[in-house]
């Protein structure tokens, strides 16, 4: 029989049971985690997605948004599923379904009809468009087709197009998130600026962030402080959205018109340094008030920053509600400290929540023994590590920039900790780690609501320990001795 | 095919028409001539297709539809558990496609078998100079870590075949050099119209890579059959796989379900294909038979009214033993069946299911919802052919709407106006439709839930259907206020 290969044909030959133990085994060595990560070229069991991806997400933040996917209709359903998987929520998103013909004429008649045809469909406030791979390769020119899509009438020339390029090639989800919230405020406040008006407002960017519940936790604080405020992009009711017997497919979202105006908010507070930085270095440009980058609030310390500054920003006490609130985190984690003092983790996830995640760890003091950042920059390390030394619970602990999680599963077979802080995928290493694995961040597949409750915040402290706390005291009761189960703990 | 031609009460083809009629009314002009033909109300004694299908999806109308990738990482390749399948070109697809099928798999993960995701994880330089450099390095640094790998496949993401690179030549030479198959797979998303070509293009590298390339040790029988198109979702394939071999059979390999590469290699020596996913895995049944003489035929798996017809008919195929064993298995199972039925079936008989999956479910599952005492008010495929439109139409009861390529719009507004019990279809579908109150069952999935195939899997569907439709929760959608 001939083939393509030149295999010579063969008897089928079962692999030895003793070399089956021995790789296994194997697996488990220092030896196979220098090869491991001695890795060049190939990586396994990545920590991020692609560009667009995020993209979607901040389109999803606007009212009456509807996303749009230039490329491929594959992508299109695949960032739609897996936003479908985390939220358990619809995420309607159109892609102008490009194939071998745009891949030679490009993709301009595909967006053409595209637009007209959902426009017409779904009726929405604004589209916003972005890129998957093939219009990146071929280098279709949005600026001039968008241009030409009004000229031609398939939208309406005053409704909305912002548009971001979003190469997955480059860059992971945040950066998408980045570049298409940046195009649509940038769409939406042309010439909104209005000399001497302000609206008195806060415009938050919580980043690239995917818990519904840490919206609603901003919300409630502002309300709190009696802040007017407006999110920039809102997700928390277009992902979390009642079960009614109705179906709205645009379910929330940051009205276009507050949008249209944050440009004229009185202060601006970007919370994802690391994931909007292009965003809030055009807002520096071009809002009106102050501006400011902090990192996220997760944990005690970064949460106190973020109030503080709010306060600051408006000339206003924190309220004597906050402050209870704070006692109330503060004395959650007092009562439970034992549970985690001195328990090893490894982190990993997303900059932003990476932070987060150790600062919180430090302040309980855990130690966040191996942190991993899936994609990140010399700054992100520089940062971590500033962290660590800051904290006796941070000594010895590693930071590993541009690591996937295969790369994870050998750190904590040979150099073991007690648990695991991450999303989903980290489900195997965990499991052949034999140590729990909590699952904060993005995505979230198999479990339910964990997007409901809120990581930041005082709130997000008193969430992350009881779930980290009770889950070590599960196991005690799940492994102890007879003689050792006792009823208090 | 069923024997009579049913109807349901209060469809005709003339509501029918006018539901479709109205759900394209809001459609742009061009849009609405395109979509036309896609809807239609079944006709059963036609026994053809009244549908178009197979074509290029309307541009922003909201498809359901994946890409070619798709088809042949998460359909056809991915599920051979004994391989590593690397996601050639950036992070994106692999990472999407990572696990969210359900293909089940036995072994040990990163040992001999590789439920993981693999990746060059394409960055700005590959797009520029090319990937092929890296993929050989990567395909040395994963014969290296997973020694017991019996291959590798290399599937192709949309800049691949853009950018002009050559992995066919990386990876005879890797192969070669490495001694191991490595089977280059140029399935870019951008190719064609839907999963569907995915499929083909997997069916066609396995004729050029693999077919013919091993010969089991143990010595032919008779009886020596592969199961064809069964992707062991939430283990159906450990529960088809015992039931045939229940009937007497040697399941020699399962194509691709917890599959092995060198026992599909193999397949060219067994006697008979039996195919249960016949969208996408005929092209190969059809390859064996012109090359190899092997004979293939079709079953259905789900519920016992297809099942007994499909023992049956394969035992035709084969001597008396075969028969009796059949007729016996039958005998052993029709009692077990019955007490499932007449459980669930009180609380079920007379609901209504409306169907939108791949390319052979929406057609082998109506059988498993009548045996229940459900009716089948709609059904349609994300990626189906004019051959399987043809199968569905005697499925179907008469006059029901057939939809195919469905956009969200179409599939939301047809439910609006049969009020189905039940709508069985995908994660994108699924919210939506149970936000408007409506039970749901994921069809591609299982719902994280399976097998559904075989005896062992009715009684999980019957259970699981019967859980979605009657859940107390959906009493409280409307507030009392």
């Amino acid at each position: 029989m001939s083939n393509l290969l030149n295999l010579e044909v063969k008897k089928i030959v079962e692999t030895p049971p003793e070399e089956i133990e021995r790789v296994k085994n194997w697996i488990n060595t220092e030896e196979y985690k220098e090869k491991n990560f001695a890795r060049q070229a190939l990586v396994i069991n990545p920590a991020h997605a692609c560009q667009p991806l995020g993209a979607q997400l901040a389109a999803h933040g606007f009212e009456g948004t509807l996303p749009f996917v230039h490329g491929s209709q594959g992508c299109a359903s695949y960032y739609r599923s897996t936003l479908n998987r985390h939220f358990r929520e619809p995420a309607p998103a159109v892609s102008d379904s490009m194939t071998e013909d745009g891949a030679v004429f490009g993709g301009q008649n595909n967006l053409h009809e595209g637009l007209e045809n959902a426009n017409a469909i779904y009726k929405p406030k604004m589209i916003a468009v972005f890129t998957s791979c093939m219009p990146e390769v071929i280098g279709d020119d949005l600026t001039a087709f968008i241009k030409n899509a009004k000229q031609k009438a398939c939208v309406p020339k005053d409704l909305p197009v912002p548009f971001a390029n979003t190469p997955s090639f480059n860059g992971t989800h945040i950066h998408g998130y980045d570049s298409m919230l940046v195009s649509i405020l940038q769409t939406l406040t042309e010439g909104k600026q209005i000399e001497g008006r302000c609206t008195g407002k806060l415009n938050l960017i919580p980043g690239c962030d995917f818990n519904t519940g840490d919206y609603r936790e901003y919300k409630r604080l502002l309300k709190e402080f009696g802040i007017p405020s407006t999110i920039l992009a809102d997700i928390s009711d277009t992902f979390d959205s009642p079960c009614d017997g109705s179906y709205h497919i645009y379910a929330g979202g940051t009205k276009l018109e507050d949008a249209a105006d944050s440009i004229n908010g009185k202060a601006t507070i970007s919370l994802g340094p690391y994931a909007t930085p292009k965003t809030f270095a055009w807002v520096k440009d071009n809002y009106s008030g102050k501006h400011v980058s902090m990192p996220m609030p997760i944990g005690i310390a970064k949460t106190d920053d973020f109030l503080m500054k709010v306060a600051e920003l408006f000339g206003k006490e924190i309220p004597a509600s906050i402050k209870n609130e704070r006692g109330r985190a503060v004395d959650a984690i007092t009562d439970s400290h034992q549970y985690m003092h001195g328990k090893r983790f490894a982190v990993y996830g997303d900059p932003d929540y990476l932070m987060g995640y150790v600062s919180f760890l430090l302040e309980m003091g855990a130690v966040p023994h191996h942190i991993l950042c899936s994609r990140g920059t010399k700054k992100v390390e520089k940062e971590l590590q500033a962290l660590l030394d800051g904290s006796m619970y941070g000594n010895g602990c590693k930071i590993y920039m541009n690591k996937d999680l295969w790369h994870l599963r050998s750190l904590l077979v040979t150099d073991p900790v007690d648990a695991v802080i991450g999303d989903s995928h980290g489900k195997f290493a965990a499991r052949d780690a034999k140590v729990p694995l909590f699952r904060f961040g993005f995505p979230v597949f198999d479990r339910v609501n964990k997007h409901r409750y809120p990581l930041v915040g005082y709130q997000g402290v008193i969430n992350m320990v009881t779930e980290i706390c009770n889950k070590f005291i599960d196991i005690k009761d799940e492994t102890c001795e007879d003689q050792q189960f006792e009823l208090m703990r | 095919m069923s024997d009579k031609i049913r109807t349901v009460e209060g469809i005709t083809k003339e509501s029918t028409q006018a539901m479709i009629d109205e759900a394209l009314s809001v459609y742009p002009e061009k849009a609405r001539k395109k979509r036309a033909p896609h809807l239609a109300p079944n006709d059963a004694a036609s026994g053809c297709a009244s549908v178009k299908s197979n074509k290029k999806t309307v541009p922003g109308v909201m498809s359901a539809r994946g890409c070619a990738y798709a088809g042949a990482k998460g359909v056809v390749w991915g599920p051979i558990r004994d391989m590593v399948h690397v996601s050639h070109g950036p992070v994106g697809c692999g990472w999407y496609s990572w696990g969210t099928r359900r293909n089940m798999m036995s072994g040990i993960t990163g040992v001999t078998n590789f439920a993981m995701q693999f990746t060059s994880d394409f960055q700005e330089k590959d797009i520029v100079y090319g990937g092929d450099k890296k993929l050989k390095t990567l395909l040395e640094e994963a014969h290296d870590l997973f020694p017991l790998a019996k291959g590798i496949s290399v599937l192709s993401e949309c800049p691949v075949g853009l950018i002009g690179d050559d992995i066919n030549s990386v990876a005879k030479a890797s192969s070669k050099d490495l001694d191991i198959p490595i089977i280059p797979c140029n399935c870019e998303g951008f190719r064609g119209v839907s999963q569907s070509l995915g499929h083909h293009i997997s069916n066609d590298t396995i004729r050029d890579y693999i077919i013919g390339t091993r010969e089991f040790a143990e010595p032919a029988s008779p009886y020596d059959i592969a199961l064809i198109g069964e992707y062991n979702i939430g283990g159906d394939a450990w529960s088809t796989k015992p039931l045939l071999e229940e009937c007497g059979l040697n399941v020699k390999a399962v194509w691709t379900g917890d599959g092995e590469l060198e026992k599909i290699a193999a397949t060219h020596t067994v006697k008979l294909n039996v195919i249960h996913c016949y969208r996408s895995m005929n092209y190969m049944c059809k390859v064996m038979e012109e090359k190899f003489g092997i004979p293939w035929i079709e079953l259905n798996f789900f519920g016992p009214t297809k099942i007994r017809q499909s023992l049956r008919a394969l035992a035709e195929l084969f001597d008396d033993t075969i028969k009796e064993k059949v007729e016996a298995v039958i005998a052993k199972y029709d009692p077990i069946m019955q007490a499932v039925i007449d459980e669930y079936k009180p609380r079920l008989d007379g609901k209504k299911v409306m169907l939108l999956v791949g390319g052979l479910r929406p057609r082998h599952t109506i059988g498993a919802y009548e045996d229940l005492g459900m009716d089948c008010v709609g059904s349609g495929y994300e990626f189906a052919h004019t051959d399987d439109y043809d199968r569905t139409a005697p499925e179907m009861p008469d006059a029901t709407v057939v939809y195919d390529d469905p956009s969200e719009y179409e599939f939301e507004k047809f439910a609006d106006t049969l009020k189905p019990d039940l709508i069985g279809s995908g994660i994108k579908e699924k919210y939506v439709f149970q936000k408007m109150g409506i039970p749901f069952r994921q069809m591609h999935s299982w719902d994280y839930s399976g097998p559904y195939h075989g005896y062992k899997g009715f009684e999980v569907f019957a259970r699981d259907i019967d859980m979605a439709i009657n859940s107390p929760t959906w009493n409280l959608v409307k507030a009392p206020y």
